[in-house]
């Protein structure tokens, strides 16, 4: 559960590591010490992700061995899938020209992209909810076969990380309004990096379930 | 510039909350925090404790009547005779409770807390919000798991390890009615709530140690917690999964777990093609890095205490940071030996045997050297000293044991008996509440600003190490004569009856040893509030820890935070002033000196 | 008295020692009644080996606690690695762990190689609380089992279905009653109908889960004729612990007449 993701977001630059100005050293530190190694806030969402890899690991290798038992029938992705994915790669390719946008002072089109990250986000759960509703219809439930136990779990979990990441944009959109996001204070570097990982991470699920 | 650091951290102290609630309750502080996970825990440790117990009077005296307790626990007495599905609840959550929620979460997330900031030269944690998160997302976990006795058919009884399909059918013991869900749930709880920890620590540890102080001038304690936290990011997500598909299993009517054309009670189970052993790999994933877990925190105090009450640098400090490294990297590559009679292939049994056979070298490692720091030194025989001693001496019995069951032709005979308790019993819950007890003592000035009775400590200590050989170490030898674990009953059994005699001592061991916690319990809050004054630096050890006041503020230094110069196991330098130098002083002394540079 | 605690402790890790190598010195086993005497053998190696490791270890220690506790004018040394002498012991303790390991694997090797062809094949299955025995008759097939055929009224406690040729000969023994033939290779195929059970024999060295979903084979030879135990080591429910079956071992010459008695 992307928890520390609901925390408040980076304050730090991570280009040199010291504080933004106007801005009292933050949380704990070596205030004696000189330019951290790297930032702390980003290295704690690397070792996040590092974690959430393994959670998703643990269940695909469930999966590659579960599929080996006679009872496993293929599963047809639903077409809405396709949509879904372009929706949700649209979204990172979105949220990169949003960062472009704020590194060139362009904040009234950074603005935009941001909220057409957000968009494009809420379109991919929407779909999502689409394509499991297009399986029920076939009569394609929870338990009725492993390989739709794994879609609706694996996509479900998903869905739950994508979640918290929608929380946190919220949060950025809210702070874009304010104009708090800083260009150079890389407010978005973090949450690019957490969004890309569940758009890869989307990917490896799509194949995972019905390439290989 | 100085002189604005100076100032930032003061306005930090006064910045500490002040209302009891944010100061004390929903603290930020990672002493508070950690202080608040230690007390849960032993909490917790004296409910498992209770359950231990119950355990053993049952194991004792199995025929006999107790019409005293069974008017207590109703529930789980029928006419004075304890119930076996009762018996079940009590060893499924006296092992979960005291692996996760007292084990894992006293040295990790209490000491962790503690120690991390004070050994690394921070002002907190990295994300002090996200740690306080984690402490009140722990706290329900514990009351899902307390509370599971009270609902439906009771607790969860498929054994710690909750092997489904015990676990997923809720017609297969009493336990796996709700009790089993209660079980899952408590247990995400606190993977959610120990994965918040695990990335404050490793934060912590690589981006905000002190100036001068290198990863290779860290304290082992704070390697091990490194090590450890690396170990539960990438493991308890293994078992997050099998939780969560459990709990499809057992009311989503999937089937990963539970295969086709079974009958239980005569009704055709509906599931199709699960495997039982995909949980079993996905559990020993996470379980056996799990013992790494419980057990590096105390091998990094052991280490520490060591060094600073014998007098002595640590010997191959190097080979110790590297031993550690070496258990917790084949850690994950070892689970398979909990599982040589399970059916697995018998090619992946031999290698999960060689690696097994391979993770003695390190452990034999830290022995020799423990061994090594001892020779020629000047040893203070306070109380940490004695747990110290008492880790090194579980280590030893515990990990031999090891040798045994780590061959997998011998682990036929041997899996699923009491040799297998006893083994880890000695090496992963007695090396870990040993080194618990030890850290308490060592640190608790930094803890509480006072001093634990040293006399009361002593006799805990004699108790405790007694009985705790006595209960588990004649263990082995019903083991090795075929005593099952988890048994209820072993009159049942012809080739276990004249065992008996050998299972009430061990009963009335388990007795002493859990009326003698009771000196520490009384030690612990007596000294809390009423011990002797602590002041900077009581033990004369050279770690950066000891170089604020006893209890360290808000922010941990007064001042500025000082900058580090050596390791901390500068004693008995030849040349210095004093037996000990500490961490931040340059004097060229010692590692300093010309003739080690 | 500053020296007592180092000198209790001395004395207490000495008492450990004496006692458990006393008691080491029984042979707790239960007497072994099958052909995989290699795992005694290894047990046996192994036990001289951590034994010895264990009292010279626990002697180091119980000696350095004593000796070298604080007294006026102690000096300890400074001196805190040694690359040589850490190799050393890394390598050695490195050396006996290859030595263990090559042991473990022939050993464990011989003991999971096929079963030879002229083995006996049982069936082994599981259920909460008792083990059901089945003989393939003189086909040497099993007949189809089904679930939902299971009936415990009728005494059909694994669903055979007794419409299939090949079962109409099978052999059902009354539940937890094996025969095995003394000196001949027994080959068992373990199942389960519910939970995990563990099929235990003690004096056998025998011991392999029955897996709900698989069926797993093992095999070895009975050398003595006798009355044994069967148990269940792995945790299966409130019954667990009385879930236990007798082995009688008869000379191979009667073993038919045997079983054909039990089944009356």
């Amino acid at each position: 559960m992307p928890l520390e993701v609901l925390e408040a977001p980076p304050v730090r630059d991570a280009g040199t590591g010291s504080p933004p100005p106007g801005r009292e050293a933050p949380r704990g530190g070596g205030d004696s010490r000189g330019p951290l190694p790297f930032d702390p806030t980003r290295f704690g969402l690397m070792a996040f992700l590092g974690s959430a890899s393994m959670l998703f690991v643990g269940f695909t290798s469930a999966l590659m061995l579960r599929r080996l038992s006679p009872d496993w029938q293929p599963l047809r992705p639903p077409g809405v899938l396709l949509l879904n994915t372009l929706a949700l790669l649209a979204s990172s390719v979105c949220l990169e020209a949003a960062r472009r946008r704020l590194r060139a002072w362009d904040l009234a089109g950074m603005r935009a992209r941001v909220d057409a990250t957000g968009a494009l986000g809420v379109l991919f759960v929407v779909g999502q909810a689409f394509a499991w509703r297009a399986l029920a219809a076939q009569g394609i439930y929870l338990s009725t076969n492993p390989s739709s136990s794994f879609f609706y779990l694996l996509s479900g979990i998903h869905l739950v990380h994508l979640a918290g990441g929608l929380a946190w944009l919220a949060v950025l959109v809210t702070r874009a309004r304010r104009m708090t996001v800083v260009p150079g204070a890389d407010g978005l570097g973090l949450f690019a990096l957490y969004w890309h990982f569940l758009g890869a991470l989307w990917l490896y699920l799509l194949v995972v379930l019905f390439v290989i | 510039m100085a002189h604005a650091e100076t100032h930032a951290a003061e306005a930090h102290a006064a910045h500490a909350p002040q209302a009891f609630i944010w100061r004390y309750v929903f603290s930020k502080d990672h002493k508070v925090i950690g202080v608040q996970y230690y007390v849960t825990a032993m909490l917790m440790a004296l409910i498992a404790g209770v359950l231990a117990m119950l355990i053993r009077l049952q194991l004792g005296w199995p025929e006999k009547t107790w019409p005293g307790l069974g008017n207590v626990l109703s529930k789980g007495f029928t006419d004075g005779v304890m119930n076996p599905e009762f018996y079940a609840m009590l060893f499924t959550m006296h092992g979960t409770i005291m692996v996760f929620f007292v084990l894992s979460t006293a040295p990790v997330s209490g000491f962790g807390n503690i120690l991390i900031p004070l050994q690394c030269g921070a002002r907190d944690m990295a994300f002090p919000f996200l740690n306080g998160l984690s402490f009140w997302t722990f706290l329900p976990g514990c009351v899902i798991i307390v509370a599971s006795f009270f609902v439906g058919a009771g607790a969860a009884a498929g054994g710690w390890t909750s092997y489904p399909p015990l676990s997923a059918l809720r017609g297969a013991i009493p336990g796996s009615e709700m009790g089993q869900t209660f079980w899952i749930v408590g247990m995400v709880f606190f993977i959610a709530s120990f994965t918040m920890g695990g990335l404050n620590f490793v934060t912590t540890i690589l981006n905000l140690r002190t100036k001068g102080l290198s990863m290779m001038r860290l304290p082992l304690t704070i390697w091990a917690m490194f090590l450890v936290a690396v170990l539960g990011l990438l493991s308890f997500p293994a078992l997050t999964a099998g939780a969560l598909m459990l709990l499809f299993d057992r009311h989503f009517g999937t089937s990963f777990f539970v295969p086709g054309g079974l009958t239980l009670s005569g009704q055709v189970v509906e599931h199709q093609g699960g495997s039982p052993l995909l949980w079993q790999h996905l559990f020993w994933f996470l379980g056996h890095p799990e013992v790494y877990i419980l057990m590096l925190p105390a091998l990094g105090f052991t280490s520490d205490i060591i060094a600073a009450f014998a007098r002595r640098p640590i010997f191959g400090h190097k080979s110790m940071v590297g031993a550690m490294i070496a258990i917790g990297g084949l850690s994950f590559v070892v689970w398979g030996h909990h599982m040589f009679v399970s059916g697995m292939s018998p090619y992946l049994g031999m290698a999960f045997a060689a690696f097994t056979m391979l993770i003695a070298v390190p452990s034999a490692v830290k022995v020799f050297n423990w061994l090594a720091t001892l020779w020629r030194s000047r040893i203070i025989t306070k109380t940490p000293m004695l747990w110290a001693l008492g880790v090194v001496s579980l280590f030893i019995s515990g990990g031999l044991s090891g040798i045994w069951l780590g061959q997998s032709a011998p682990d036929i005979h041997f899996h699923d008996t009491y040799f297998v308790v006893a083994h880890f019993h000695l090496i992963m819950a007695g090396a870990a509440l040993f080194g618990v007890f030890g850290a308490t003592a060592m640190w608790f000035p930094k803890m509480f600003g006072r001093m634990m009775n040293d006399g009361l400590g002593k006799l805990h200590f004699w108790f405790t190490f007694i009985a705790y050989y006595c209960t588990f170490f004649p263990m082995h030898y019903i083991g090795i004569a075929g005593h099952m674990r988890r048994i209820y009953d072993p009159y049942q059994y012809e080739f276990l009856k004249g065992l008996q005699p050998i299972n009430q001592f061990i009963t009335i061991s388990a007795f002493v040893l859990g009326a003698s916690q009771v000196i520490f319990f009384v030690n612990f809050f007596w000294s809390a509030f009423k011990g002797e004054k602590a002041s900077e630096n009581p033990w004369h050890a050279g770690g950066l820890e000891w170089t604020t006041p006893s209890p360290p503020p808000h922010g941990n230094w007064p001042g500025e935070i000082p900058e580090v110069h050596r390791w901390p196991y500068d004693y008995s330098v030849p040349g210095a002033e004093k037996d000990y130098v500490m961490q931040t002083d340059p004097t060229p002394v010692g590692q300093l000196s010309k003739a080690h540079s | 008295m500053a020296r007592l605690q180092g000198l209790l402790f001395g004395l207490a890790t000495l008492v450990l020692v004496v006692v458990a190598t006393v008691l080491f010195t029984t042979d707790w086993l239960p007497p072994l009644k099958s052909d995989r005497l290699g795992i005694d053998h290894s047990i046996f190696i192994t036990l001289l080996v951590t034994g010895f490791v264990f009292i010279a270890t626990n002697l180091l220690l119980a000696f350095f606690a004593w000796r070298y506790q604080d007294a006026p004018g102690a000096q300890a040394s400074y001196w805190h690695d040694d690359p040589r002498l850490e190799w050393s012991w890394t390598l050695v303790t490195a050396a006996i762990m290859f030595g263990f390991l090559f042991h473990a694997l022939g050993l464990w090797a011989q003991v999971q190689s096929p079963a030879p062809p002229d083995a006996m094949v049982i069936e082994v299955t599981g259920q909460q609380f008792a083990w059901n025995i089945r003989y393939p008759g003189p086909d040497g097939v099993f007949g189809r089992t089904d679930a939902k055929l299971v009936d415990p009224a009728a005494l059909n406690f694994i669903g055979l279905d007794k419409s299939d040729p090949s079962a109409a000969d099978d052999v059902l023994m009354p539940q937890n009653q094996l025969y095995l033939p003394q000196g001949r290779p027994v080959k068992l195929r373990i199942r389960s109908l519910d939970v995990i059970h563990s099929f235990f024999l003690p004096n056998f060295r025998v011991k392999q889960d029955a897996m709900p979903g698989m069926a797993i084979e093992t095999w070895f030879v009975p050398k003595e004729a006798g009355e044994y135990e069967i148990a269940c080591a792995e945790h299966c429910g409130l019954g667990h612990y009385r879930m236990k079956g007798q082995v009688h071992v008869v000379p191979a010459a009667g073993f038919d007449a045997a079983v054909a008695a039990a089944i009356e």
